[in-house]
């Protein structure tokens, strides 16, 4: 339970960073909170031989609110964001989903494009950028890209990231205020069994549902009557191909995702 | 930019508990390992080693951090108190240790010193604090002697106690 031996690599400016990814590639992994990272160290499931820590890029540690979005750069604590004073108005569906983002003791220092990065397909803040529709501001030596969600997330704990690039920032379109989410997990704070978060868009609503596929997943519901409602979510929660597993039955996430799934669409539309 | 080799030990610098503290880590060391084996101090507790149990708390620069997930290196220069802070002196028990005491908030201890470590700060930052917002707090521990109701008990008697301390002193003042 100790990691293994690896270079550190103290940043201090974006470009040097970017630098260590270019020359070493899969060799070297970003550090910021550590949250995620920490645990796969120790564990060594990552074997980096390098980490380069970003947390001293004083340009990543800002959250930016223009017309339209809130940009969220890669230094932020998940404390801070959830600390900032214009997130109920602005991200009202991350300031529900962040108080079940690990516990007060991991928020202090994890960090929102960190628990993007890792992409564990239980971790709220990819379910929350999927259900929005959010962006992943990737940067290297050579180039700067967004993806979209849906295009970022590739499987359990994979992502379209290059080894060579880093995430910069992931940007939240604003003000989506007719929204829900709700968790169940064993002891608040742990991964989700289940995790769903609903988003009104336009008549219908948004479903994004995580912890039961391999990564979040979110599917348009337009607005229909409560049985056609509960077929849809029924076809969705098999869709989305459910396991047995340690924590939970296939058959108990479906039913969950059924239950919370009509709770939230209608939660999200009043 | 910065470059700190792998297997060669690097001077770390930083508060302990209001002193300074210097010693010697591989980049690889965590601030566990750093404080018990390398400072002495070992009343920070090492358990599961991946974030879950938090018996490993200390407080980093005002917030409640999992020591077994923070390198050594990585907290050169911050602020680190242990649960060897909350003592006012050899042999006397702060307000939690001696709420915890009177209400057998404890019985192997050895989850103790992180609770400690996320109630102090949590209880200087919110001391209006009531049961649901300590059981929150609490989540990020595991206990598996108490069942949690004593824990809860003292931190809300010690929280009683830092209030009517605090405005006495105001009073005072």
């Amino acid at each position: 339970m100790k990691p293994a031996a690896f270079d550190y690599v103290r940043a201090e400016h974006l470009d040097e960073a970017l630098d260590v990814l270019a020359n070493e590639g899969s060799d070297a992994r970003i550090i910021a909170g550590g949250q995620s990272l920490m645990p796969m160290l120790n564990m060594r499931l990552a074997k980096p031989k390098t980490l380069v820590d970003i947390m001293r890029v004083s340009e990543l540690s800002r959250i930016e609110r223009n017309a339209s979005t809130v940009t969220i750069g890669a230094a932020v604590r998940q404390t801070s964001l959830l600390d900032w004073s214009e997130l109920g108005e602005s991200l009202p569906l991350a300031a529900l989903a962040l108080p079940w983002t690990g516990h007060v003791q991991t928020r202090s220092r994890g960090t929102v494009c960190g628990s993007i990065a890792h992409a564990d397909p239980s971790a709220e803040l990819p379910l929350v950028l999927c259900a929005l529709d959010g962006d992943v501001h990737l940067r290297s030596a050579r180039r700067r890209r967004r993806v979209a969600a849906k295009d970022f997330f590739a499987g359990m704990m994979a992502t379209t990231r290059g080894d060579d690039e880093l995430i910069e920032a992931v940007s939240f379109p604003a003000d989506q205020k007719r929204c829900a989410f709700r968790e169940v997990a064993r002891r608040h704070g742990d991964f989700a069994i289940v995790a769903c978060a609903a988003v009104a868009r336009g008549d219908g609503v948004r479903l994004a549902v995580g912890g039961v596929a391999d990564m979040p997943v979110a599917r348009d519901f337009p607005h229909l009557e409560a049985s056609a409602l509960d077929d849809a979510l029924n076809a969705f929660a098999y869709d989305l191909d459910a396991r047995d597993d340690v924590h939970a039955t296939a058959r108990y996430r479906r039913d969950l995702v059924r239950m919370i799934g009509r709770d939230l669409v209608r939660e999200a539309l009043q | 930019m910065s470059r700190w080799q792998a297997n060669r030990r690097h001077a770390v610098r930083f508060n302990l508990n209001g002193k300074p503290c210097a010693g010697e880590a591989e980049p690889r060391m965590l601030l566990t390992d750093f404080l018990r084996h390398q400072i002495g101090m070992t009343g920070t507790h090492v358990g599961c080693e991946h974030g879950v149990c938090g018996a490993c708390t200390v407080d980093i620069d005002g917030n409640p951090t999992r020591a077994c997930l923070t390198l050594a290196i990585q907290v050169d220069g911050s602020n680190v108190r242990t649960v060897e802070s909350l003592a006012p002196s050899a042999g006397r028990l702060g307000i939690l240790q001696a709420a915890f005491k009177r209400n057998h908030a404890l019985q192997c201890g050895f989850c103790t010193a992180g609770i400690l470590m996320s109630l102090d700060g949590f209880l200087r930052k919110y001391p209006q604090a009531d049961e649901q917002a300590i059981r929150n707090l609490l989540t990020g521990h595991l206990c598996r002697c108490t069942g949690y109701t004593p824990i809860v008990r003292a931190a809300l008697e010690a929280a009683a106690e830092m209030r009517g301390a605090s405005s006495m002193e105001k009073s005072n003042a």
